[in-house]
C-alpha cells in the first residue's frame, strides 16, 4: 500500500512542557478526499490536527506530507510546504475587507494570484459580492467562507479546517460542508475536526475517531456510521 | 454686533492655532498609534523621539545656514528634515535592536514594555539635552508671515485682523502630505497591508507567511519619520525646548486614545478634538463676545475658562473622561 498524501504517524506529544495528549495516534489524508476527525470532547481531535501543523511537540512518531518528512518545520515553513489551515477561531482580519483577506492568505506567492482570486469567488459567491466589505461586519458563515478562501489562497496541497461549523446555524453548516466537498472534488485533500459527528460521517471518505488521544475507530464514514459501537457511544443510538 | 468681526477674530486666535497645532498633536499621535497597534505597547519615549528628531533637524538646520543654504521664504529646517528623521530612524531602529527585542523575543506583557519605553524615554531626554542643550531654541527661518493682521485689515477693512504664520500653512500642509502617504502606504501597499494584518490579528498573519521582524522595521521607520515631522512642526510654530516635547505627551497619548488607539483615522481626529478643546478652553473670549453681544451684555472679566498654564489639565481631563465612558475611543480602536 502507498503511503497516504498526509500522514501523522503515530504521534505522541503535547503542549509546551507539559503532559502528552496524544499517545500513538495516526491520522491520514488521500488526494482527492475528506478526512475527519471526530470524538468527544477532549479527546484531543484539535490537539491532533495542530499536531500535524506543528503548533504542539510532537516527542515521538512524525508527519509526513508527500512522503517528505516535515516533523521539525515550523507552522510557518509548513504553509510553504503546501499546506492550508484555517484556525476554528479568529480565522480573518477582521478590520480588513474579504478581498484584502484573501491577498493577505496569498502573502507568500510573489506570482500573479488573480486566477486563484476568481476560483475563491467562484466557490463562494456571496464573498464577491462583499469583496470591499470589512470580514468582520459578515454573518457567522460568510467569515468562515472568508477562512477558507484566505486558506486556498496559497493553492494548498492540503487543507485543513479546525471546526468550520462551529457556531453557525444548522442552514449555514449543510451549505459549508457542500462547499467542501466542492474544495475536495478540487482534488485537494482535506482533513476536518468536527464536533457535528454524524454530518461529517456522512461526507467523509476517510474518518477517525479519537478517544483520549488514540485512534479507537478508523474507517470510511459509511463504516463508522454503520459501526454499532460507534452509534452508541458518539451519535446517541 | 458684529458678526464679522467675531469670525475673524475667532478664526484669528481659535482656528488658526487650533488648526495647526491640532495637526501636529495629529501626526504625534498616528506615531502613537501605529505602535500601540503593531508592537502592542503605549511608547512613553514617543515625545523624547520627537524630540531627538528635532533636535538632528535643527543641526541639520545650522549646517546648511553655515553653508549659506537657505529654502527662500520657506524655513531651512523642511531642507534638513530629511537628515532629521534619517537620524530618527537610525536611532530608534538602534533602540529596537537593543532594547525591545530582547522583550518581545520574551513575549514581554504589555506592562513591562511601557515600563521599558519608559527608560528608554529618560535615556533619550538625555541624550536629546546633551546634544542640543536644555535652552529654548528658535530655528524658524524664511518668511514669517503669509498675511500678517495688517495686510489684513488693509485688505477687508476690517476692525480686526487675521494672521497666518508661514508655519500654520506648512503644518497643515505638510501634515495633510503625511496622512495621505502614510494611508496610502497602509490601504494600498503590500507591507502596509500586512502592517495592517499583523496589528489585526498577529497569529493569522504569522500563519499567511508575514513576516514579524519585516513589519516591526517598517513601523520604527514611520514611527520615526512621523514623530521627526510632528517635532519639527511643533518647533517651528513654537520653538524647541526638550521638557516641552517631554510634555507633549500628554496631549499626544490623549489624541490617541480619544481616537481609538491602534486607529489612525480616529489618531487624527483626536488631535484635532484635544487641540480645540485645549484652545478653546483656555483662550480669552472677551474679544469675541463683544462683537456679538449688546453693548449692555458686554462681560466684564477676560472670559477665559482656564488660564494657558493648565492647558495640559484640559487633556487629562478629556482623557480621563474618555476612558471612564468610552474605553476603545471615538473610533472603533483597542481598548486599553
Amino acid at each position: 500500500m502507498s503511503e497516504p498524501f498526509l500522514i501523522g504517524d503515530a504521534m505522541t506529544g503535547g503542549y509546551g512542557k507539559g503532559p502528552d495528549i496524544l499517545h500513538g495516534c495516526t491520522i491520514a489524508a488521500e488526494k482527492g478526499e475528506i478526512a475527519v476527525i471526530v470524538g468527544p470532547n477532549g479527546a484531543g481531535k484539535s490537539t491532533a490536527m495542530k499536531a500535524i501543523f506543528g503548533m504542539l511537540n510532537v516527542n515521538s512518531g512524525a508527519v509526513r506530507l508527500d512522503g517528505e518528512d516535515i516533523t521539525k518545520l515550523s507552522p510557518q515553513e509548513r504553509v510553504v510546504k503546501g499546506m492550508g489551515f484555517v484556525p476554528q477561531t479568529h480565522n480573518i482580519f477582521t478590520s480588513m475587507t474579504v478581498e484584502e483577506n484573501l491577498e493577505m492568505g496569498a502573502f507568500i506567492r510573489r506570482d500573479d494570484f488573480k486566477d486563484t482570486m476568481t476560483q475563491v469567488y467562484d466557490l463562494f459567491p456571496i464573498l464577491k459580492e462583499k469583496r470591499n466589505q470589512a470580514a468582520g461586519e459578515l454573518s457567522g458563515g460568510q467569515r468562515q467562507q472568508v477562512a477558507v478562501g484566505r486558506a486556498l489562497m496559497t493553492q494548498p496541497k492540503v487543507l485543513m479546517l479546525d471546526e468550520p461549523t462551529a457556531g453557525v446555524s444548522p442552514i449555514v453548516m449543510d451549505e459549508l460542508f457542500d462547499r467542501i466537498i466542492e474544495v475536495a472534488r478540487t482534488g485537494i485533500p482535506i482533513l476536518m475536526v468536527e464536533q457535528n459527528a454524524r454530518q461529517a460521517l456522512e461526507i467523509a471518505d476517510k474518518a477517525y475517531v479519537l478517544v483520549q488521544g488514540r485512534n479507537a475507530h478508523t474507517g470510511t464514514g459509511k463504516e463508522l456510521l454503520a459501526d454499532e459501537d460507534v452509534r452508541r457511544s458518539f451519535l446517541g443510538g | 454686533m458684529d458678526f464679522l468681526n467675531a469670525l475673524v477674530a475667532l478664526a484669528n486666535f481659535v482656528i488658526v492655532p487650533g488648526l495647526a497645532y491640532g495637526a501636529q498633536l495629529a501626526i504625534g499621535a498616528l506615531g502613537v498609534t501605529l505602535i500601540y497597534g503593531i508592537l502592542r505597547f503605549s511608547n512613553f519615549a514617543h515625545g523624547d523621539t520627537m524630540a531627538f528628531g528635532t533636535a538632528m533637524t535643527i543641526i541639520g538646520t545650522n549646517a546648511l545656514l553655515a553653508l549659506g543654504i537657505t529654502f527662500g521664504p520657506l524655513p531651512t529646517a523642511l531642507l534638513a528634515l530629511p537628515f532629521g528623521i534619517g537620524a530618527t530612524i537610525l536611532l530608534v531602529l538602534l533602540t529596537d535592536w537593543l532594547v525591545y527585542k530582547f522583550y518581545r523575543d520574551q513575549k514581554a506583557k504589555p506592562v513591562i514594555l511601557v515600563i521599558v519605553s519608559m527608560g528608554v524615554m529618560f535615556v533619550m531626554n538625555g541624550v536629546v539635552r546633551f546634544v542640543i542643550g536644555v535652552r529654548d531654541i528658535r530655528f524658524a527661518d524664511g518668511e514669517r508671515f503669509l498675511i500678517t493682521a495688517r495686510d489684513f485689515k488693509e485688505m477687508t477693512g476690517l476692525r480686526e485682523g487675521l494672521a497666518i504664520k508661514t508655519t500654520q500653512a506648512i503644518t497643515v500642509v505638510v501634515a495633510i502630505i503625511a496622512v495621505s502617504l502614510l494611508f496610502w502606504f497602509l490601504n494600498k501597499t503590500r507591507t502596509g497591508k500586512s502592517m495592517r494584518a499583523f496589528s489585526d490579528n498577529e497569529d493569522l498573519a504569522l500563519l499567511s507567511g508575514i513576516n514579524p521582524d519585516w513589519v516591526v522595521k517598517v513601523t520604527w521607520m514611520i514611527v520615526a519619520a512621523l514623530a521627526t515631522t510632528a517635532g519639527v512642526l511643533y518647533g517651528l510654530d513654537k520653538s524647541f525646548k526638550a521638557f516641552t516635547y517631554f510634555q507633549l505627551l500628554l496631549p499626544i497619548f490623549a489624541a490617541a486614545i480619544v481616537g481609538g488607539l491602534g486607529n489612525p483615522l480616529g489618531a487624527i481626529a483626536g488631535g484635532f478634538v484635544i487641540a480645540f478643546s485645549e484652545v478653546t478652553i483656555t483662550y480669552a473670549w472677551k474679544k469675541v463676545l463683544v462683537y456679538m453681544m449688546p453693548d449692555s451684555l458686554e462681560p466684564d472679566g477676560l472670559v477665559q475658562l482656564m488660564s494657558t498654564d493648565y492647558k495640559f489639565a484640559v487633556s487629562f481631563a478629556i482623557l480621563i473622561i474618555v476612558l471612564l465612558f468610552k474605553p476603545t475611543g471615538l473610533f472603533k480602536g483597542q481598548s486599553v
